[in-house]
């Protein structure tokens, strides 16, 4: 296999497994936030306000372990530099 | 089928790119300040005022209130920097309504140069507020060891409001342009409810960690003296 088939199939295959595996962990522990956070909105009512805020400011730091991998498999994909690199040499040639 | 809208370029000439992430951005910003120039032209103190007024000002309370929540104690000096960021993100999502628009926080250049935004903000209000002696003096809080790693976390949290909020919008915009290709009449109308959803979260979540940020720094650390009490004769 030449430089290129590997850049290839490397790229292709990291790319899916990046985003399969990087979105289990943040998955499961988005489902124990909410998870928690019904839990105490169900004994204290009145401090709804202030759990809804918190529980969104808790999602979105554990949904941005997500999209740091969804990003990853995305410059693999459209901005891979080793790609661009080969596809270069071999226009050149 | 392109990564941003930095790569849909009008005009260059030499290394000056006139791409559609500028324009739209400036577009927006005519649009805000247009919008609120024309609104705030005849103010009205009494209980009779324009509809367009009273939009205006349950936003701006609302923001207020927000900002107070989290425990900065005067909003009204911070209202101007975080109520910017969160409706010129939130607007930015927002208008993905109109077609032929791309939200110009898709781009990395965006939400980088908001994430900046932020990174300076924090030491000009912490220093504003408490001085630079004691602002610098509060990196070395609980002990001298955490210096490297306040110094460090300083940086990653600002990387990470650019990445979260370039990841999510960049998503959006990705998943509709590809479920265009395959199904496109119902589930791209979905996909874009779903955006609309996820980038008013996302201008939240922003301007909400902005703030947080901001009132971690000016924090006033120093014990406050305790209330003389009367000795009971």
């Amino acid at each position: 296999m030449d430089n290129m088939t590997i850049i290839a199939v490397a790229s292709i295959v990291i790319a899916g497994i990046t985003i399969s595996l990087g979105s289990i962990g943040p998955a499961l522990a988005e489902g124990r936030a909410v998870a928690t956070a019904l839990t105490s909105l169900a004994q204290q009512p009145d401090a709804s306000a202030t759990i809804t805020r918190t529980l969104f400011v808790g999602l979105a730091m554990i949904e941005s372990i997500a999209i740091y991998c969804f990003v990853v498999s995305m410059i693999l994909i459209f901005a891979n530099p080793f790609w661009n690199h080969v596809i270069a040499q071999t226009a050149g040639k | 089928m392109h990564l941003s809208p930095d790569q849909i370029v009008f005009w260059h000439y030499g290394f000056l790119k006139l791409n559609a992430t500028i324009v739209f951005t400036w577009g927006l910003m005519l649009m805000m300040a247009g919008g609120s120039k024309l609104i705030t032209r005849n103010l009205s103190i009494g209980i009779q005022r324009s509809r367009w007024q009273n939009l205006l000002e349950i936003v701006v309370t609302g923001i207020e209130k927000q900002i107070a929540e989290v425990g900065l104690s005067r909003p009204e000096k911070y209202l101007g920097f975080l109520g910017t960021l969160f409706l010129f993100v939130a607007a930015a999502a927002v208008c993905t309504v109109i077609p032929g628009y791309e939200p110009p926080t898709a781009s990395l250049s965006t939400t980088a140069a908001l994430a900046l935004c932020v990174f300076v903000a924090v030491p000009f209000f912490g220093v504003e507020e408490q001085g630079v002696r004691n602002y610098l003096k509060s990196y070395a809080k609980p002990t001298i060891i955490m210096l490297p790693f306040n110094i460090i976390s300083e940086l990653s949290r600002t990387l990470a409001l650019a990445v979260r909020l370039f990841g999510n919008m960049m998503s959006g915009a990705m998943i509709i342009g590809i479920l265009l290709t395959i199904t496109p009449f119902i589930f791209p109308i979905i996909m874009t409810v779903l955006g609309l959803l996820t980038g008013m979260v996302q201008a939240y979540i922003f301007s909400i960690l902005a703030t947080v940020y901001i009132a971690a720094a000016t924090r006033d650390r120093k014990p406050k003296p305790e209330p003389v009490q009367a000795i009971p004769a």
